[in-house]
């Protein structure tokens, strides 16, 4: 738990990555896959926090565990997989890598499952399979994720659809859709989140938690969330704009707010491409600058404990210790 | 003669499309060289999975521009270090369309997509103009009432008027300085309303054009933004 001015924050790291990127598990895709990663590293994390390459390629599990839980203030990390096989031969960040690691240390971690629509009715089978080995409680979609010819998948699909429906079959609560670019058809806008609208209409009982709240289509996201009450937003990669543009990201957090209210906003540090220790120590300390605030209102500490650890708590059933489940302060917090 | 400020200047007028800026301006343009009458220019983008899609838009209008400099008979336009720089290449150099690079991949031309973000850019031009007045104490009535002839030239207005002409918008004196990005008319409530949204659309393409600048700026070792965000 996170303790700051009195206060407690219990946080759950909604998008946290265990990935093998070394050279001998990659081909060029790969290669150009994670260097694309480590640039956003480099470029939106403060510089005492910069990895070298070969460590950011693949970092052991007592990085992972020493980042989170020793100096990260995690109370539970839910791991994000990301299979990218036809990059990374052996899978960059699988289900059974990160479950292998959430089995030695009980009670840390989530691993979520994924699917892919194209795997027809064996990649059906697939996700049964890995939900009775792993009690799933979510999947996550990369849906620019390459198969052979196809580069990538929308959501609004019959194919995707009957894996929804096994999702909801099996219990599974929660989807989180990672929008990345050439998803197919490639004369399309590739970061796209309408095809969102649709399944989160088809499917009302399921959680739908777009990543990185639909940047670059922040419009698009909001639009859809306004009318769809099960659709969240995760805040990887804006939210480490808190460091490099602070008044930007006020105006990002401001506006979720507005459209889709304190409720429904998730923290995640995508690591290792952040750190939740500078992400969660920023984010407490931080305010609407004053002449913002008319517009945007003010980020409140009940705000702030929603959105790191409580709303991820209620969809996940995460148990909240007593010291951290009250998200209202006895004092308001004074406007910084 | 050709000169290679001659041919920046002329790329100067060729717009990433997604966030409608100058490609000079964003660092694009990794290197232009010109022999005679023979210009190669070789793009550069901020990631190696960067959309294909305005990659190629962007090498097309480049050599589009290229090609129609005076003097210029013979024009390349190369994009490096891209996933898909052999597929954008190949085509541009045979003079194909958008299909024929990525066959198969895609449902027809990129002419929607393209017209889908100058409408964007243009809602996004219109939040910042919009926001600038409302700043300085206008109400969205004032606002709404305002035709073009009552704003002060400045780069958002000369870009919207451009902007208007593209997507078949009235650009007269007389039209209407606000109007939703179909060009119909807002009242001052729906201006309000639209605003709202507008403001959304300028966020995703400021922070998309602050992104790229910075991570072009670390993967290519060159100078890059500070944290200059209104």
């Amino acid at each position: 738990m996170y303790e700051k001015d009195g206060e407690r924050y219990f946080i759950v790291d909604g998008h946290v990555h265990f990935w093998d990127a070394r050279p001998e598990n990659r081909n060029r895709f790969g290669e150009g896959f994670i260097k694309s990663f480590y640039d956003y590293h480099r470029n939106l994390g403060p510089e005492e926090y910069l990895w070298s390459l070969e460590k950011f390629e693949a970092y052991s599990e007592d990085d992972l565990l020493h980042d989170l839980f020793e100096i990260g203030y995690v109370d539970h990390a839910i791991f994000q997989p990301t299979y990218l096989t036809d990059f990374f031969p052996g899978g960059f960040n699988t289900t059974e890598q990160d479950a292998a690691v959430a089995e030695k240390h009980p009670g840390l971690f989530t691993a979520n499952g994924a699917f892919d629509p194209r795997d027809g009715k064996a990649g059906l089978a697939k996700l049964e399979a890995l939900h009775d080995r792993y009690d799933l409680k979510g999947v996550k979609l990369y849906t620019a994720e390459w198969k052979g010819a196809s580069r990538g998948f929308r959501l609004d699909t019959p194919e995707t659809a009957r894996y929804l429906e096994k999702v909801q079959e099996l219990g599974i609560k929660n989807v989180h859709v990672h929008k990345g670019p050439t998803i197919w058809p490639l004369d399309r806008d590739a970061f796209d989140v309408k095809d969102v609208d649709g399944a989160a209409t088809a499917f009302p009982e399921l959680n739908f938690i777009v990543e990185h709240v639909g940047l670059p289509r922040l419009e698009d996201f909001c639009w859809i969330a306004t009318q769809e009450p099960n659709v969240y937003g995760g805040l990887p990669v804006a939210l480490p704009f808190i460091h490099t543009r602070p008044r930007y990201f006020a105006q990002i957090i401001g506006e979720l707010l507005y459209w889709i209210g304190e409720d429904r906003i998730l923290f995640g540090s995508d690591y290792a491409i952040w750190q939740p220790k500078w992400l969660i120590e920023k984010f407490v300390d931080f305010q609407i600058p004053e002449d913002l605030q008319s517009e945007l209102g003010l980020l409140t500490t009940g705000i702030k404990k929603k959105i790191l650890g409580l709303n991820a708590a209620k969809l996940y059933d995460l148990e909240v210790p007593a010291a951290g489940a009250r998200a209202v302060a006895p004092q308001p917090a004074s406007a910084a | 003669m050709i000169t290679a400020d001659a041919v920046m200047a002329v790329l100067a007028g060729v717009r990433d499309p997604e966030i409608d800026e100058p490609l000079t301006d964003l660092g694009f343009v990794a290197g232009v060289d010109v022999d005679g009458s023979r210009v190669d220019v070789r793009l550069r983008l901020p990631t190696y999975f960067c959309a294909p899609n305005f990659a190629y838009l962007m090498a097309a209008d480049a050599l589009e521009a290229v090609r129609a400099l005076p003097g210029v008979v013979d024009a390349t336009v190369t994009l490096d270090d891209h996933f898909a720089s052999g597929e954008i290449n190949g085509a541009i150099a045979g003079g194909g369309r958008f299909a024929d690079a990525f066959p198969g991949e895609s449902a027809g031309g990129l002419g929607e997509l393209r017209a889908l973000f100058t409408r964007k850019a243009f809602t996004a031009r219109q939040s910042r103009m919009c926001d600038r007045r409302l700043r300085a104490g206008r109400t969205f009535d004032e606002l709404a009432a305002l035709a073009l002839r009552d704003l002060d030239d400045d780069p958002d207005v000369t870009r919207c008027i451009a902007l208007r002409r593209q997507l078949g918008i009235d650009a007269s004196t007389g039209a209407p300085a606000f109007v939703l990005a179909d060009g119909s008319a807002l009242e001052a409530s729906g201006l309000e309303r639209f605003m709202r949204i507008a403001r959304l659309v300028r966020l995703s393409l400021e922070g998309n054009a602050g992104l790229c600048r910075s991570l072009l700026a670390t993967r290519y070792g060159v100078p890059g933004p500070g944290d200059a965000t209104a």
